[in-house]
């Protein structure tokens, strides 16, 4: 869905103080003794957020971060408890119809029925974007084999297609539906060199050819320092620092020749394996 | 602007048929086995009424036919309702399962599409399973339908489709309030209709709580007006009461079933239960 000319002056995103706890269902726990109740756990925390359109900007944290929870309330399959949300101008909470319009989302789970063929799977996908009549089965080659995809593949079951080729499906996917707004959740995580390379260049081009904004989330401090325009910290639930990458580095890395890494563990106190361990145990 | 959203909405049920089409034809081998089981359960039934003879329970070959085709048509009546009320029932759980729930939800289509969508599909399908079945019913058993209202019969079937389609969305909120327990939810309320709804034999003989369920059970009177259509010839006039109650329980529980839907989507937006693992 391409954005109104009225669109293109306000930003791509605007987030003002949104914050969402899960664990607790907004009343009094009546207590049973033989239940075991999980602590309730602050997943954002009075976040704010400018994000500009045609740009590619990165949230940066660990697992558990609030990075994917952030996501999904612009994409309107959460509510935040409190704080505002706006896409191109359009409030997550109140106007969601019109938000759908200018999003899509690629995550880390290739969300696609798995025994239906990309092809089928992307005849869906654009029938609730609007499109799926003549012409769509040429767009949708057209789209995969930009992507490096044998058109082979096109009528297999998509449990026969490697991640690395899953993940590229999900991203012609979201190609297929134009979206002003492409929200990624670690569309690399798990993804072999190759592939991961390949999907960073997709990621690239659709700045270059689309005029698209992206909001990357990633563990990937590479990925993000290569990628990204303007990148954000966030770490248990808190922004803690945003900038581009080099103003991050020289703002944070504590040595001039630093890297987006080392800006990482000054701001959070720590690497982001140590988190990653710490979530496994 | 209204002609374009409504071509948009309906390209997208147009695109939950063609899905759910697509997931038939790839689950092939799974729908055959249901097919089947539908097959043989009802048969069974066919079979039992058979065997009364040899139990010295019935003695005259009119009753014996009359009480045979009675059971078929309501094992034939339930597979139809059954399987409609659990594909739409278990449409949430499906997506879950599958990990698309997110994505659709988040697709820029009103949720009436979506689920009537979904509806529709069931329709065709569980149209053509329970032709399928029929027609063997029809090579297998010597069934006299020489009374039947075939058109009394198609007009009670036609009203039933709105509340059942009802029953079905209602029962589908129960995944998105509780993604662990929701499916068996729906099994037991599935169970529920085939104990209160007279599919083989008349609510009166259940206690009168179970009873009272019946007469509020849609079901209840989609079989028993068919039953009447096919084996007394109930006239097209003769079936309205039962067409009314049809049509007046479906207006009140599609709506109501979608209101609900939406307030159910609301709560799981705000407790975050659209995520696969839930």
């Amino acid at each position: 869905m391409a954005i109104r000319a009225s669109e293109l002056n306000t930003a791509a995103v605007e987030v003002d103080g949104i914050s969402k706890q899960f664990g607790q269902e907004g009343r009094i726990q009546r207590v049973r003794p033989w239940r075991k109740t999980s602590k309730p756990k602050l997943a954002l925390d009075q976040v704010s957020l400018h994000v500009d359109s045609g740009r590619i900007t990165g949230i940066l944290g660990a697992n558990g971060s609030g990075k994917s929870t952030l996501i999904r309330i612009l994409a309107t399959l959460l509510t935040p408890d409190a704080g505002t949300a706006f896409v191109f101008g359009y409030d997550v909470v109140k106007q969601p119809a019109a938000v759908r319009r200018h999003i899509n989302r690629v995550s880390v789970e290739a969300s696609f029925f798995k025994e239906m063929s990309p092809w089928e799977n992307m005849l869906y996908a654009a029938r609730l974007y609007g499109s799926g009549g003549e012409g769509t089965r040429g767009r949708v080659e057209a789209s995969l084999e930009r992507l490096g995809l044998p058109l082979d593949t096109l009528d297999k079951p998509m449990k026969q297609l490697s991640r690395g080729q899953q993940q590229k499906v999900a991203i012609a996917r979201s190609f297929l539906t134009t979206p002003s707004l492409l929200l990624m959740d670690e569309p690399t995580t798990g993804l072999d060199p190759r592939s991961k390379r390949e999907v960073q260049e997709l990621v690239r081009s659709i700045r270059r050819d689309r005029a698209a904004t992206v909001l990357l989330c990633t563990h990937d401090l590479q990925e993000a320092e290569v990628l990204c325009d303007r990148v954000v910290v966030i770490d248990q639930g808190r922004v803690l620092a945003e900038g581009t990458p080099a103003e991050l580095i020289r703002a944070h890395a504590g040595r001039d020749e630093g890297s987006l890494e080392d800006a990482f563990m000054q701001l959070t106190g720590k690497r982001l394996e140590e988190d990653e361990e710490e979530k496994e145990e | 602007m209204i002609g374009n959203s409504l071509r948009w909405e309906m390209n997208a049920f147009v695109g939950f048929i063609e899905r759910q089409k697509n997931l038939y034809r790839r689950y092939w081998a799974w729908e055959a086995v249901w097919l089947l089981y539908n097959l043989v359960s009802v048969l069974s039934i066919g079979y039992l009424a058979s065997g009364l003879s040899t139990l010295g329970l019935e003695t005259s070959r009119v009753n014996l036919q009359q009480t045979q085709l009675y059971l078929l048509v309501g094992a034939l009546l339930w597979t139809y309702l059954s399987m409609v009320f659990f594909e739409v029932a278990f449409a949430i759980t499906w997506e879950r399962w599958e990990g698309t729930i997110e994505y659709t939800f988040m697709a820029p289509i009103r949720r009436l599409t979506h689920l009537l969508g979904m509806c529709a599909a069931s329709l065709i399908y569980g149209i053509a399973r329970a032709a399928i079945i029929g027609l063997a019913l029809v090579a297998l058993f010597r069934l006299d339908l020489s009374q039947a209202n075939w058109a009394a019969a198609l007009a009670i079937f036609v009203a039933a489709t709105l509340p059942l389609l009802g029953l079905g969305i209602f029962t589908s909120i129960l995944p998105l309030l509780s993604p662990e327990k929701g499916e068996q939810m729906a099994f037991a309320v599935q169970g529920v209709l085939l104990l209160i709804s007279g599919v083989y034999y008349p609510i009166t003989v259940l206690p009168a709580p179970l009873h009272l369920a019946g007469i509020l059970s849609p079901l209840t009177y989609t079989l028993d007006g068919v039953r009447q259509a096919l084996l007394h010839g109930l006239s097209l006039a003769g079936a309205l009461p039962d067409i009314g109650i049809l049509l007046l329980m479906g207006v009140i529980l599609v709506p109501a079933s979608v209101w609900c839907f939406g307030r159910a989507e609301v709560r799981a937006k705000r407790l975050g239960l659209l995520k696969r693992s839930g």
